[in-house]
């Protein structure tokens, strides 16, 4: 019998593949990778999903037949570790009126867009903890500052093309913050210290 | 404890180990020391296990104090080793061994002085640096902040319990190249080049910018011409990546790249390849051998 795989990898590297994944979720399919190759004691070094696609870097590349690995592996369905998450927000960023003037909508009719919406955590990047969600409705879409701020302050919770985020920290950054939240993001003494991972699915809601 | 005080911090010092892998999909660069295989050498020298905490420095080397002498307990020397860029190691300014374990008494001076070659050198202290190790790795990322600060004038560096030093009479040390030549994999993304690109690339002197750092190495030379425009979406980046930004100049890079990023990835240059990489000096000529994966 001849098993097609679902995905086709590129090699990225001595011991990485790049997989386009262009029909599915790629943090699912990265649970799904995980959880196959613990059950076959396969060695992974990192499972880092994007935004379609998945990189698999594995400890020794000989020990793997990628395509037959990927023909077996499914995405896995969202688990219940995963979850999702809700997200307390008090609407008063600075940028707030900017997004209502260049989306036409009031400022209040933003807030009711983002706190409707169910976002996923697609992946992460920037800073640890910082993850890009996706869903953002297409009303709701700005570009990015054309200036940059040198200095974002933690908890801010940002707006920038297909996506919407919140600054785990003090970090320098150019999306239009609309508010901020008192949570954490990103917590050293927990195993995994981000509160928000690829796969999540996460929720605002307006307080204060 | 016991601790080594600095005295001067040299260029720029750091704590390094093994790094902190398997938390890309967080956010998190593995970080760790560039030059591995120099950082292990240290390592062993001193009989530390696989995985302690030394320092990386960076063209010229830090003085530290011995600070144990007000201790009536420790009367014990305590014994380094430097490896990786060739240096002078001093002790109370006489000259001591490269690449070998060398004793340190109480109150004597550790000089590391700056590479006659390459640009990264390690030292380690049997017992190994003590810090605060978030997600199981000492190491200072330069671009997450997580890990200590680099070294700075007045910082105490703990030290902990030593085990027996190994008796090696000599190691060869970790070669340094003038002109490193580095073996690189195509992909994943060559296809978003001209087939000139990857040619231009393997034939190409590069020059490594001044602007390089533990993030990566900028290189100077002709601009990598693309055939598919637009932006790619973001994906997860390997270690020793080639990315190419819209300005055309490759950046290779290193242990503190971010973990996902949006330019294409032209190449990847392999792991022996990355710990000479991490001794390129600005101003450095460097070369890309192609090469195809093993599989």
């Amino acid at each position: 019998m001849v098993v097609m795989a679902r995905w086709t990898a590129r090699r990225a590297g001595e011991n990485g593949y790049l997989v386009d994944v262009p029909d599915a979720d790629p943090a699912q399919l990265a649970d799904g990778v995980r959880g196959l190759c613990q059950e076959r004691g396969i060695g992974l070094v990192e499972v880092v999903p994007g935004m379609s696609t998945v990189l698999i870097v594995f400890q020794d590349p000989r020990a793997v037949q990628i395509e037959t690995l990927l023909a077996e592996v499914d995405a896995a369905p969202a688990s219940g570790e995963v979850g999702t998450l809700t997200i307390d927000v008090q609407y008063d960023g600075p940028d707030l009126a900017e997004v209502a003037a260049l989306t036409g909508l009031a400022e209040q009719q933003v807030i009711d867009l983002h706190t409707q919406t169910e976002f996923r955590a697609a992946f992460s990047g920037f800073a640890p903890g910082f993850a890009y969600l996706t869903g953002v409705p297409q009303q709701l879409r700005v570009p990015r500052r054309p200036d940059p701020r040198p200095v974002v302050p933690a908890g801010s919770v940002a707006l920038a093309d297909e996506f919407t985020a919140v600054y785990p920290k003090r970090l320098p950054g150019g999306w239009q913050l609309i508010g901020t939240t008192q949570q954490p993001l990103w917590i050293m003494r927990r195993n995994p210290p981000a509160v928000i991972r690829p796969g999540m699915t996460v929720r605002f809601r307006q307080v204060g | 404890m016991v601790f080594f005080r600095v005295l001067d911090p040299g260029v720029f010092t750091t704590m390094q180990d093994e790094g902190r892998p398997g938390h890309a999909h967080l956010g998190v660069p593995r970080s760790g020391a560039l030059d591995q295989e120099s950082y292990r050498l240290a390592n062993r020298l001193v009989g530390n296990r696989s995985g302690a905490t030394a320092l990386e420095t960076t063209m010229r080397g830090p003085r530290l104090l011995w600070d144990a002498q007000q201790f009536e307990d420790v009367s014990e020397p305590v014994w380094v080793a430097v490896t990786g860029a060739p240096v002078p190691v001093r002790i109370n300014g006489r000259p001591a061994a490269f690449a070998a374990a060398v004793r340190l008494l109480p109150g004597e001076v550790l000089e590391i002085g700056t590479a006659v070659a390459g640009l990264r050198s390690y030292v380690a202290v049997s017992g190994g640096f003590v810090n605060k190790s978030p997600l199981r790795s000492g190491s200072t990322d330069v671009l997450s902040g997580l890990g200590p600060p680099a070294l700075a004038v007045g910082h105490e560096l703990p030290v902990g319990p030593a085990a027996p030093i190994p008796s090696i009479e000599f190691v060869v040390p970790t070669g340094v190249f003038h002109q490193p030549v580095l073996d690189l994999i195509p992909g994943p993304r060559a296809d978003w080049f001209t087939p000139e690109a990857l040619m231009l690339l393997a034939r190409t002197a590069w020059q490594v910018s001044p602007t390089s750092n533990r993030v990566g190495l900028r290189l100077e030379g002709p601009a990598l011409e693309r055939v598919r425009f637009g932006e790619l979406p973001s994906e997860g980046m390997m270690t020793g990546s080639v990315q190419v930004p819209g300005n055309g100049r490759p950046v290779l890079f290193l242990n503190d790249h971010p973990v996902t990023g949006g330019y294409p990835v032209i190449g990847v240059v392999t792991r022996a390849s990355l710990d000479r990489a991490a001794q390129a000096a600005p101003g450095t000529t460097l070369r890309f051998r192609l090469r195809t994966a093993l599989r």
